[in-house]
């Protein structure tokens, strides 16, 4: 399978106080195609800034970085906008849904991005809701949602481009364990349909869903080890 | 991002705050209905002065009899008779910019026909008035040279006095006696509605000025004559005829020196400009007041727009996260700012034209609300929204995506 993610040495510093603080001090990793990663350490660890650099939000001080064969180091921010809605989904820990605007509108916002046209985003986003059991829900708003249901929407909105990789910040963060079982039970599924997740999370039966574990610490990573898969 | 697809997100977040964009809103309503109020007014009274233009007659001067002194008792203006009619036959045969002249003698009386009587203005004059005045007869005819030389027994009735004896029917060939002098109706006037000092022109009777003077007016100079109404050959020519007239009465009536002319003239055109004038200055002080409201409505806009920006940052970082352009946002900004003083805008134009309408029914002020005033205002107030709402859009616009999406 194809690499999706390849991060060469990369390096993240910023100026705080006059003060230099570096928050990576030089990470590599390789993704490939369909894997499902957890990224895990303690706050402060660098992953965060990882996270940030991998989505796209934030340029690497130096290092390489290639997301699906495309070298994204250091390109202007308007096309960094286009590769975010191309070729990522972001899941929140917070949801991160627009209130008072109903489910369906939510999903089809990447897809506003991108120039579809108003007849196919409908068609793609209920699809995509109908892929995350939410058929029938397109015309809630998050306020008539459950915190359950609304990171389902979120997830439906990361899906509905046909990203090259989800990217999800602690996804489970916010849900009560039932839930957050049943969310992970979605991202298990979507990454056994040959969809690339890398997620961010600090509990351990969630990592555990995970095919791959990368630990951080003080900006390097400590550990990157295959985890038995557990059904 | 599509244009219509913007829209919809404006809407809705104007929507999400009813009372505070109407609020936001108000600044600019009161502007543009100022300026649709003022371009209404102003273009009503333009057209009621250009309408009374036209009622006079166009490039005329007038020439009234001055005062005399007379033992040392001096007689106010157009009392006294010092214009004869041989001035106004040599204003006419000497005056190269004058195109025609015409004298009146005036007076009133009663009018009677049948069991019917009517008190009004008898105008005794020369066939060229009707030329200067343009005013048509339209039935009948109007009043030949022969009917002057021979002091013919004619009459013109103004629109106002055949009304009032006759009612509906025509009035032409028809006799009337004007103190008691029988006269025969030879044509009806054409309306002319009001002057520019409001009293009626169409209440007036005209007979020939030779029959005025010898039947109707009793003068002790026969061959005097009232008022001379003077047209120039062309509005340029309007200054220059003025002066040959004062030179040619000059010297016609021995005035040298330090003398006082014994009769004075006056260009109706100066009369309207100072009407015009003081309606300018009406427009341009509505003008002053709307544009400062419309100043102060863009910055309230600009300020909601800015609190607005800081309330939806995370938002802003949503959609920055998700693949919006810089672009994007500024446009989505930038259309809820511009939506905003358009519907204001809209707003203000209706308001503005339903107040125009109503001060132009209880003050009997004419107003006029003109397409172009609207398009103005319209393109006016979404200027304002463009204007006002860049700074806020540019913050929103230039946000960093990853310190917006972690903004509580």
């Amino acid at each position: 399978m194809g690499e999706v993610i390849s991060l060469n040495d990369i390096h993240r510093a910023f100026i705080m106080g006059g003060q230099r603080f570096e928050a990576l001090k030089g990470v590599s990793f390789r993704v490939a195609e369909g894997e499902f990663v957890a990224i895990m350490g303690a706050s402060g660890s660098g992953k965060s800034t990882c996270m940030n650099i991998l989505g796209c939000l934030d340029h690497p001080t130096s290092g390489d970085y290639l997301l699906d064969g495309l070298d994204v180091g250091r390109i202007a921010p308007d096309q960094l906008a286009a590769i975010r809605n191309r070729k990522l989904g972001f899941v929140f820990q917070g949801f991160n849904l627009l209130a008072r605007t109903p489910a369906v509108e939510n999903v089809e916002l990447p897809l506003v991005y991108a120039g579809i046209p108003a007849r196919e985003r409908r068609r793609r986003a209920l699809a995509a809701l109908e892929q995350v059991s939410l058929a029938g829900k397109e015309n809630n708003h998050s306020s008539q949602l459950s915190g359950g249901q609304q990171q389902r929407v979120a997830i439906a909105r990361a899906l509905v481009n046909e990203p090259a990789v989800i990217l999800a910040d602690e996804p489970t963060g916010n849900l009560d364990s039932a839930t957050s079982e049943e969310i992970m039970a979605l991202f298990t599924d979507l990454n056994r349909s040959g969809i690339t997740i890398i997620m961010v999370t600090h509990e351990a039966d969630v990592a555990a869903c995970a095919g791959r574990r990368i630990t951080f610490r003080d900006g390097l990573i400590i550990g990157d080890s295959q985890t038995s898969q557990t059904d | 991002m599509d244009l219509l697809q913007t829209l919809k997100i404006a809407l809705r977040a104007l929507r999400t705050n009813k009372m505070r964009s109407f609020l936001t809103m108000l600044g600019i309503i009161i502007g543009i209905a100022a300026v649709i109020a003022m371009m209404a007014v102003g273009a009503g009274a333009r057209h009621v002065i250009a309408q009374q233009i036209a009622s006079i007659g166009s490039n005329i001067i007038l020439v009234i009899p001055g005062s005399t002194t007379s033992g040392g008792i001096r007689i106010g203006t157009g009392a006294s008779q010092t214009l004869t009619s041989d001035d106004v036959k040599a204003i006419m045969a000497e005056c190269p910019s004058v195109e025609t002249a015409a004298p009146t003698v005036r007076s009133t009386a009663q009018v009677v026909f049948g069991n019917m009587n009517w008190s009004t203005i008898i105008m005794g004059s020369t066939p060229e008035m009707f030329d200067i005045r343009e005013w048509p007869t339209i039935s009948g005819r109007g009043f030949t040279r022969q009917d002057v030389d021979g002091a013919a027994k004619v009459c013109l009735l103004g629109q106002t006095v055949a009304e009032n004896l006759f009612g509906a029917a025509d009035p032409v060939g028809k006799v009337v006696r004007i103190k008691k002098v029988p006269f025969t109706v030879v044509g009806l006037l054409e309306r002319k509605g009001q002057s520019p000092q409001g009293t009626d022109q169409d209440d007036v009777i005209f007979v020939p000025l030779t029959a005025a003077q010898r039947k109707l007016v009793g003068s002790q100079f026969p061959n005097t004559v009232g008022a001379v109404l003077v047209k120039a050959k062309g509005e340029e020519l309007l200054d220059k005829a003025e002066s040959e007239v004062q030179s040619l009465l000059d010297q016609r009536h021995r005035i040298t020196g330090a003398k006082e002319p014994d009769y004075s003239t006056r260009n109706l055109s100066e009369i309207l400009a100072v009407a015009e004038q003081s309606s300018r200055a009406m427009s341009l002080l509505l003008g002053a007041v709307a544009s400062i409201s419309l100043v102060v409505g863009g910055i309230g806009i600009m300020n909601i727009m800015l609190v607005s920006v800081t309330e939806r940052t995370r938002e802003i970082g949503i959609r920055m996260a998700i693949g919006a352009r810089k672009g994007d946002i500024l446009l989505q900004f930038m259309t809820e700012a511009v939506l905003l003083t358009m519907i204001g805008g809209l707003i203000g134009i209706c308001i503005g034209a339903a107040g125009a309408t109503v001060v132009s029914g209880i003050l009997s002020w004419p107003t006029l609300i003109s397409i172009e005033s609207v398009a103005i205002a319209f393109f006016f107030s979404g200027a304002v929204g463009i204007f006002f709402g860049f700074y806020p859009a540019r913050k929103a616009a230039g946000l960093n995506p990853i310190d917006a999406l972690r903004y509580e």
